[in-house]
């Protein structure tokens, strides 16, 4: 798995609350049986002012001028700032495998959708969780501020800013160590292989019910 | 110690618990379809590993699949979207390979995975069951514990059986009280939603209890447990009482013979015990519930058919404020316009929300003997597998609605979440049965009313929302 220790980056906004999973990659890119090339369609119906398609160039197509993505001053970023409840909606991992392919390692918001929270560990980046004061104060300094970066570190859970302002952040501590080290969680949990096993036996022995009834096909 | 049901269903599956708070959690049960599971079986391959458990599987491919008889006819190779066939051919190659159990495009078994979970009795009652999917959590109301998970976690499901998980906290909701005629579970969870908001369930298991959901239905109560998402919660779910007992009965792949009667002596104490404490709870009248009609982009954007589209300029959050000014404009109405006067040009009845045989016979019933608004360019029905299909079938219905001027369709997700040809227009107004109005969900600058069944086909009728409780028609 893809790890974040910490990155320090440019800053962009997505300035605005309940940003669902259909708004991030809408679903004709769903189609896909890949994990990769979906950064083009990041945003796809905000950030462009045709509908797309998928398998289609983005060569070519009309911009939205207004989509902060577009403006020159927000090219390169690879830090998100956000508003409540992040990521709500569908389950689709593919929200968090197109904001890593646009090049985003971390997403800031006020809160964020649990699904979504969770799939982004599982791809290297990050979500980090700020009260909305805090949120405020960072969305007023980038408007501000050209060129506007901020410091995320991981491993000594803070944000911090080019004024020198340092906000930390809770993380749970397995997906710390999994995000730190880059952990296979696959790996991990078969290292308990023998537990799994003998829970299997012992559960079997008083709920027979729930195995050997479906056949493979 | 007294425990809720979730912690009940959390304890039972608990295989260890680690010092830093994450737990490995056992899985019984893994519903997978063609969207989310590519990749997962492509980490499978990669990795050289075979999937734990053969029989815990079952797999369908519901998002892409076309809804005419036409296109369904000649199965996978009659899918015209190439993308879309390679997906659910993807799907078949993979359960072919893996040896998984496939309910494939045309068998009967066929349908949206959350219907045919509960409907198979594939999922039963005190089990752990995941699926890559957010409505998941429809499954909870047998008494199981049910959530959505990412690719990620399909794989590590399929390779380990196992969640690393970190347990919820518990929130009850409590609908006291009984339900006047003419309003469902649909609006009662749309309610629920706007009471408590999109967040409201974040960090949250819902168990969803009290006099309201006690007499209602299997069905209703997969309708209330498949929005929990929609309040922010991974899983909602509803005690086991004689209703959930009585509906797993005889389900192919329910307990027989003494194995039942094992099975539901330990169900019996799928319940929250008297004395258990909830972190959060929530309690809604539902003599005062009526029903419900979203209006905006977001399902906590909903209110009573009677009711106004909300003015923002009496909303101070300037956040809260800009979001209802975005939805307006979106949706294309004015502050303080009546619902009643949203003019509607297409109706959807379907998705793992409202397509089980309970949804197809409000709408039939409110349908019977009147027909479809001219103004009204397309009102279908998709039911929400191939047995609830053949059942509605069996009790006519299909000539309900066909006779009304309603399509009548083969069974999928359809335009729910317009991944195959089911789509709204540009700046079409929707009365829709499904789960999300975002914006260009049912299709790209769609807009989507979120409704119940028996209120849909009222729209569709009338060709604008009306209060179906005091919905006469003309049925000449």
């Amino acid at each position: 798995m893809k790890s974040f220790t910490a990155h320090k980056g440019l800053v962009a906004p997505m300035d605005r609350a309940n940003v669902d999973t259909d708004m991030i990659i809408p679903k004709q890119f769903l189609k896909s049986i890949k994990r990769t090339g979906f950064g083009k369609n990041l945003f796809d119906e905000s950030r462009y002012l045709d509908e797309g398609l998928p398998d289609q160039s983005c060569e070519g197509r009309s911009l939205n001028p207004d989509f902060p993505l577009n403006l020159a001053r927000y090219q390169g970023a690879s830090v998100l700032l956000a508003r409540e409840n992040f990521g709500c909606g569908s389950s689709r991992e593919h929200a968090p495998w197109a904001l890593d392919d646009y090049g985003f390692r971390s997403v800031i918001a006020a809160s964020f959708a649990d699904i979504f929270y969770n799939n982004c560990f599982k791809n290297g980046l990050l979500p980090v969780v700020l009260e909305p004061a805090r949120m405020d104060q960072l969305f007023k300094e980038m408007y501000a501020t050209q060129g506007y970066e901020l410091a995320v570190d991981l491993h000594d859970q803070s944000v911090t800013t080019p004024g020198g302002d340092v906000f930390s952040f809770e993380v749970d501590e397995f997906r710390r160590q999994c995000l730190l080290e880059g952990l296979d969680d696959i790996d991990l949990t078969l290292q308990h292989a023998d537990e799994i096993r003998a829970f299997e036996e012992q559960y079997k022995s008083h709920a027979p019910w729930v195995f050997g009834t479906i056949k493979g096909g | 110690m007294a425990k809720t049901l979730y912690d009940k269903l959390w304890d039972a599956h608990l295989i260890k618990q680690r010092d830093d708070g994450s737990a490995l959690i056992y899985i019984d049960r893994h519903i997978i379809h063609e969207v989310t599971s590519p990749q997962a079986f492509e980490g499978l391959r990669l990795a050289g590993r075979e999937p734990w458990r053969l029989d815990t599987n079952i797999a369908t491919p519901d998002h892409n699949v076309p809804t005419t008889v036409k296109e369904r006819a000649s199965g996978v190779a009659g899918i015209e979207d190439l993308v879309s066939r390679i997906q659910v051919t993807t799907l078949d190659d993979n359960c072919d390979e893996f040896g998984i159990l496939e309910y494939a495009i045309n068998d009967k078994r066929q349908g949206i995975v959350h219907v045919i979970g509960p409907e198979s009795g594939a999922c039963l009652p005190g089990m752990t069951v995941v699926c890559g999917d957010s409505h998941t959590a429809t499954n909870g109301a047998v008494g199981a514990l049910a959530y959505g998970i990412g690719t990620s976690e399909v794989e590590h499901v399929l390779a380990t059986q196992c969640l690393v998980s970190k347990k919820m906290n518990n929130m009850l909701v409590k609908i006291n009280g009984e339900l006047s005629e003419g309003v469902t579970a649909k609006d009662v969870i749309l309610a629920i939603i706007g009471e408590i908001g999109t967040a409201g369930g974040s960090g949250y298991a819902i168990e969803f209890g009290g006099q309201v959901i006690r007499d209602m239905s299997m069905e209703g109560r997969m309708t209330v447990c498949n929005m929990a998402i929609e309040a922010g919660a991974r899983a909602g779910m509803v005690a086991v009482d004689q209703t959930t007992i009585d509906y797993v009965k005889g389900r192919p792949f329910a307990p027989t013979g003494n194995k039942w009667t094992q099975a539901v002596a330990a169900w019996q104490e799928l319940h929250s015990d008297e004395a258990a404490e909830f972190d959060h709870v929530v309690e809604l009248d539902g003599a005062s519930i009526e029903p419900q009609v979203s209006w905006g982009t977001s399902p906590e954007m909903v209110v009573p058919v009677s009711g106004q589209v909300p003015d923002p300029a009496t909303v101070s959050d300037p956040v809260k404020k800009e979001g209802i000014e975005r939805a307006l404009d979106y949706m294309g109405l004015k502050a303080g316009q009546a619902i009643q006067d949203i003019a509607l040009d297409k109706v959807f009845i379907g998705s793992c929300t409202n397509s089980r045989i309970e949804d197809m016979r409000a709408a039939a019933q409110v349908v019977r003997g009147r027909k479809k608004a001219e103004s009204i360019a397309l009102a279908m029905v998709v039911p929400g597998s191939g047995l609830v299909k053949a059942q509605a079938e069996g009790e006519g219905l299909d000539k309900i609605f066909t006779d009304a001027g309603f399509e009548w369709r083969e069974p999928g997700c359809s335009m729910c979440l317009a991944m195959n040809a089911d789509k709204l227009g540009n700046g079409e107004h929707c009365a829709s049965t499904s789960n999300r109005n975002f914006e260009s969900r049912q299709g790209y600058g769609g807009r989507t009313h979120l409704v119940s069944p028996a209120m849909a086909a009222a729209a569709a009728i009338a060709g604008y929302f009306v209060d179906v409780r005091e919905f006469t028609g003309d049925t000449s």
